[in-house]
């Protein structure tokens, strides 16, 4: 009763008018119909689904199948006794543990350089940038060939300066490594244009009150001032790279098919091929669902960064 | 001598990023050389920067016959640009209606915005198949394009940018007789030319550099984008004729390349600050 007297008692008051009011009315039915397709769109192409891939990763489903049946955790248990799954969960959080680290230090690294001095900096901020837009299969693709055991320009370059090339992208103990450098070419510049921003926002007054208080050399200018200023960028840097570099599928699909003997094998390439190339979709959907729990734990994360973010400032 | 002594950190400062630099863009730089070629030159034990015999008309005019590379082109630009129009077509009256109408069950919706962003859209793709298998669009455009016509994160931007547009611009158009669909694309969507061309610059290049969800849907030529051709061209090529197939990857990411060196500023905007999902 509360609920339905106090609106009207506070439009009255308000408004007092009913012509007004009755605009106001119009006016929330127009706001459903403009809101209505993005709704409906958001239900079948977004909310439907997530519950879809839940409840199916409990069924036996296989497409084209006439019909399955609902087998409880079995797909969980079925993917927990899996050497392959447990193996593609290890690489992948191996990947991600190279990637994170070494696109942050060389994102910071170069975002120093560049906010050091005043020349070309726009330059700079522009070639560091590339790869983070280039198509990265058309890329992965100028990678292999750099990484051919023969005639690619990376066992060229070693060999002339007298060190033994590699067969990078067949060999179980390089493949990983070099996806992950070459995750790392291709995020650190979108770190640097994070950390530039946040280098840009730290007040000069800081640095000038740190040198009246001895603070002389570079690096203790760096540990004292600019370091624990760019903490909250820091961490949001973290998260989102976290975030991607646990998405990574193009170059394992193209460069090593999660081989040799699933020494590349990660978390979204095993859904791949569990669920188009098997069609195994229910088990897909187990290792969907274990791929979207890693995610939603990160963006939580990212979420309690942006909010701790916003505090500071 | 204090000149002197702030010119080597300066110095320093352009040879270290100018090495770094050369070696981050070793990749472009070695396609292109490499699509200049001809194969004797390629396969070579020796590194060699230029060709001895240029072979780029060879090698280009290879990449656009052997395979239908102009039509990938062709692919990428439709389903680039329906997707940008429908994200906006769909995404700008619903943030128009969350930040500037009153009405009952907004928070509702907003919260199901908020919700769906935290969607990744990996984690859907098994279901979203079997959805378009069962309606039968899979090898299609739609397929490629109607996954992404929802864009929450879209009507989430424009709704924060919406909000700063101030309530006397709406109310005047009202009272000039304009309905609200009118005050969406007359009104609202003029003020928010920066906040659409910045999720345009993401939405275009992320779609064009798309390679799961084709992979994914598609197994007819004719509907390849370019990131799904350029392999295709790969593995019928078979790692022999490096010339044309790096001819091939220059053409598909030089779009992209060529609007960034012209609008680097946008791009970079566009891609960070509204990347940030």
């Amino acid at each position: 009763m509360v609920e339905l007297v106090l609106p009207l008692r506070r439009s009255a008051a308000v408004t007092g008018s009913r012509l007004r009011q009755s605009r106001a009315r119009r006016r929330s039915i127009v706001a459903y119909a403009l809101s209505t397709p993005a709704l409906a769109l958001m239900l079948l192409l977004l909310i439907g689904p997530v519950i879809t891939v839940v409840i199916m990763s409990l069924t036996d489903y296989q497409l084209g199948a006439k019909s399955f049946a609902f087998i409880g955790a079995d797909n969980y248990v079925e993917m927990f006794d899996d050497r392959v799954f447990w193996k593609s969960l290890t690489n992948t959080l191996i990947y991600v543990a190279i990637v994170v680290p070494g696109s942050l230090l060389l994102g910071l690294g170069v975002a120093l350089l560049i906010e050091a001095g005043t020349g070309l900096r726009a330059f700079y901020r522009a070639v560091y940038f590339v790869p983070v837009m280039a198509t990265l299969i058309a890329m992965a693709i100028s990678w292999e060939f750099m990484l051919h055991p023969e005639f690619g320009l990376i066992n060229l370059t070693l060999e002339a300066l007298g060190i033994p090339g590699e067969n990078w992208l067949s060999d179980g103990d390089t493949v990983l490594p070099v996806l992950a450098v070459i995750g790392i070419w291709q995020l650190f510049g979108f770190n640097m244009v994070l950390f530039l921003a946040g280098l840009v926002s730290i007040p000069r007054q800081l640095y000038e009150a740190a040198a009246m208080d001895g603070a002389a050399s570079a690096w203790s200018r760096f540990r004292l001032v600019t370091w624990p200023q760019l903490g909250p960028v820091t961490l949001f840097v973290v998260v989102i790279s976290g975030i991607r570099s646990f998405q990574v599928f193009d170059t394992v699909h193209v460069l090593s098919k999660g081989g040799p003997n699933k020494a590349s094998e990660v978390l979204l390439y095993t859904m791949y091929a569990e669920g188009f190339e098997f069609f195994r979709s229910g088990y897909a959907a187990a290792v969907a669902v274990v791929f979207l729990v890693f995610v939603l734990l990160l963006t939580l994360v990212k979420t309690w960064a942006v909010e701790r973010q916003v505090h500071y400032q | 001598m204090s000149a002197r002594r702030a010119l080597v950190p300066a110095v320093a400062r352009h040879v270290v990023l100018l090495c770094g630099g050369v070696l981050v863009l070793m990749p472009f730089i070695w396609m292109i050389v490499t699509s200049l070629k001809p194969p004797e030159e390629i396969f070579l034990d020796e590194i060699r920067w230029w060709p001895e015999r240029l072979y780029a008309v060879e090698n280009y005019s290879a990449a656009f016959s052997s395979a239908p590379l102009a039509h990938f082109l062709l692919n990428g630009v439709i389903v680039t640009v329906s997707i940008f129009v429908l994200q906006v077509l769909i995404a700008l009256p619903a943030a128009y209606a969350l930040a500037k109408i009153r009405f009952y069950g907004r928070q509702v919706v907003f919260g199901l915005v908020l919700l769906c962003i935290l969607i990744p859209p990996h984690a859907i793709a098994v279901p979203l198949f079997l959805l378009f298998y069962q309606i039968g669009i899979l090898n299609s455009y739609a397929a490629l394009v109607v996954p992404f016509i929802i864009s929450v994160f879209g009507i989430f931007l424009m709704r924060q940018f919406f909000m700063s547009v101030p309530d006397d611009l709406v109310d005047a158009a009202r009272m000039d007789g304009l309905s609200e669909l009118a005050i969406v694309w007359r009104v609202m969507l003029p003020t928010a030319i920066p906040a659409v061309t910045a999720f345009g610059i993401f939405s275009v290049v992320a779609h064009w550099n798309d390679y799961f969800w084709p992979l994914i849907v598609l197994n007819d030529l004719d509907y390849y984008t370019p990131p799904l051709g350029v392999v295709a061209f790969r593995n019928q090529e078979a790692g022999t004729d490096y010339g044309p197939l790096m001819a091939a990857a220059t053409v598909i990411i030089a779009p992209l390349i060529i609007a960034f060196l012209i609008a680097q500023r946008r791009f970079i905007e566009g891609i960070t600050f509204t990347g940030l999902k």
